[in-house]
């Protein structure tokens, strides 16, 4: 019997599982996924998780140091920090995921086009992405975000449309790469139409680095989320998120400092443990890198 | 060399259609007529007809796209309803200062960045690489306005060291000015250091396997003279071209961290005027920030051909 787990298991060495087992060995890779599983229960278990309600005020706390009653301290209308960071796991979250949907369902299949149509379409849709490139992108979502309106949703499509032409770029020179190969040449000797050697054959070759570019993205949207937030323009009050609440505590850093320090530590561990996982992922994913 | 320059050029007139495409269909976004929203909260009659009738809202799309670039290309960035002054006048009045606090980061960045990144290429995969990667890291995961509210609470609010806002002209008080400026710029710097830091790394890596090293080495250079003569010259060109290329990053924090420290700045301007929904200063803000960043994305690669002979063969 033991000698035929050894052998099923070369069987299985795909590239992915290969990868799989790169991933598993890297230290860092590991520890940014405990701390964004850690996260993403802390989101969906808020309500039970949670000491107290994160928007009830309370007159007779107001601005009280971390205590036993208050693990975190209270803020300047007396809600529980705690409670509220809790709560705020879920727009960052919420926020990194979503952006970075849009900016994947907008920027794969134009990239796709461009690379794959050639021609007059992909020195169109290059241009363009390059002028979107040449506003950064923090400016970008706040300009957008303006002129949509400040809500968490809003925030959402600025932060994802201003990521699309990162994914636009990558998928294009993936699908240059790809499409020369000769499994293309053979997939189209065969017949197949090119939606289908396109969607089937080109797009399943390109996904490694897309994921990893993916990963890497979702860090950069929390910051932008916290960022506009921050300034007034993503999550409204009195609904609890790590920016908008590092907004407020600006305010009463001399007097309550531990405002600040909570939401700031989330946002800080939330982005590393993404940046972590997403360097990790680019290592196991790309054995050649470095 | 000549139909290298023409091209590039050329290259960009598409890229600044786009932009500007783009920012003017920012306009498109806002619900409802835009006359009636830019007029603010005050919705007074006159203020809208002039509207609309400056902004040819009349007009199709297209025609009045045409009178809109017209007015760009001609200095009219449009004119900010709350403050009565024209766009380019408010940037020309903001623009210095974030300039200085700009040029301050980037300093800080350059001084922190190259070495670190000298080190963690020389010394790879030893104790002061990983300690490199690490710093590389926090600088890349700190969301900038945090590091400021920390840096005002050590700096300011318990050693009383530092101010924790304002600004003074370095006219006025070279002093002050240096003292207001120093959280900030360190705050914009770090998160450069560390892209810096890591460019410099990988280009470094790169030189280091090269057959002149290699060479320089076996004449007997002692490693001092080969790292910082032979590897660094050449590795340092593409640091420089990225490094340009960081000023999105630069103006990007800076809106941020002028809120923080209150800079009346360029960022300040912009923060100010998404908040009195002063539509024409974003567009016009905008606008200018991407033409600074095409123009020096093409300096940048400018550069990268003077300094590359090859490239111009």
């Amino acid at each position: 019997m033991s000698a035929v787990i050894p052998q099923a298991m070369m069987r299985d060495a795909t590239p992915a599982r290969r990868a799989l087992r790169r991933l598993l060995r890297r230290r860092g890779a590991m520890l940014g996924l405990v701390i964004v599983l850690f996260f993403v229960l802390l989101a969906l278990f808020a309500p039970v998780i949670a000491p107290y309600d994160p928007i009830a005020t309370s007159w007779s706390a107001v601005r009280k140091a971390p205590s036993l009653q208050y693990l975190f301290g209270t803020d300047e209308i007396g809600r529980d920090v705690l409670s509220r960071v809790v709560w705020g796991a879920r727009a960052s979250l919420m926020a990194g995921l979503v952006s970075v949907c849009i900016s994947m369902a907008l920027g794969v299949p134009v990239g796709l086009l461009a690379a794959y149509v050639g021609g007059w379409t992909d020195g169109l849709i290059s241009r363009f992405t390059d002028s979107m490139l040449a506003v950064p992108f923090l400016i970008l979502a706040i300009a957008l975000a303006a002129f949509l309106g400040p809500s968490l949703s809003n925030a959402m499509i600025a932060i994802g449309v201003s990521a699309t032409p990162i994914f636009i770029r990558l998928t294009r020179a993936q699908v240059l790469a790809v499409k020369v190969e000769d499994f293309v040449e053979a997939a189209r000797a065969v017949g197949n139409p090119h939606w289908r050697i396109a969607l089937r054959h080109i797009l399943p070759n390109v996904l490694p680095p897309l994921i990893v570019q993916a990963t890497l993205a979702i860090a950069a949207a929390i910051i932008a989320e916290a960022s506009l937030s921050f300034l007034g323009l993503g999550q409204q009050p009195p609904a609890p998120s790590w920016g908008s609440m590092l907004n407020t505590a600006k305010n009463y850093v001399d007097n309550a400092p531990w405002m600040a320090v909570w939401p700031g530590l989330s946002i800080f561990l939330l982005v590393l443990s993404f940046n972590l996982f997403g360097d990790g992922l680019r290592d196991a994913l790309d054995p050649k890198h470095k | 060399m000549l139909h290298y320059l023409l091209k590039r050029l050329a290259a960009i007139v598409p890229t600044i259609f786009f932009v500007t495409i783009i920012i003017f269909g920012l306009q498109q976004l806002l619900p409802g007529d835009p006359a009636m929203i830019l007029a603010g909260e005050d919705q007074d009659p006159t203020v809208i007809a002039y509207l609309q009738k400056k902004m040819h809202l009349d007009e199709p799309l297209p025609v009045r796209y045409a009178y809109w670039i017209a007015g760009v290309f001609q200095g009219d960035l449009g004119e900010s309803l709350r403050i009565q002054q024209p766009v380019l006048e408010l940037i020309k009045d903001k623009l210095p200062v974030t300039l200085e606090l700009a040029a301050i980061a980037m300093l800080i960045a350059l001084t922190i960045g190259i070495p670190a990144g000298i080190v963690s290429a020389v010394a790879k995969d030893t104790v002061w690489d990983y300690a490199a990667n690490m710093v590389a890291l926090w600088g890349l995961s700190t969301p900038n306005f945090w590091l400021g509210i920390l840096l005002i609470l050590v700096f300011s609010v318990s050693l009383g060291w530092l101010p924790a806002s304002g600004y003074v002209s370095p006219f006025e008080d070279l002093k002050a000015n240096l003292a207001a400026m120093i959280m900030p710029a360190f705050v914009l710097g770090n998160a450069i250091a560390a892209v810096l830091m890591r460019h410099t790394r990988s280009a470094m890596l790169q030189v280091l396997n090269a057959d002149y090293v290699r060479t320089a080495r076996a004449k007997g250079l002692d490693e001092r003279t080969v790292v910082l003569k032979h590897a660094l010259r050449n590795a340092l060109t593409p640091i420089i071209t990225l490094g340009a290329l960081e000023f999105g990053t630069l103006l990007s924090g800076a809106v941020l961290t002028e809120q923080v420290f209150s800079i009346p700045g360029f960022g300040k301007l912009i923060v100010d005027a998404v908040f009195n929904r002063d539509y024409a200063v974003v567009q016009g803000v905008v606008l200018f920030t991407s033409s600074v960043y095409i123009v020096l994305n093409l300096l940048a690669d400018l550069a990268y051909f003077f300094v590359n002979p090859r490239l111009r063969g």
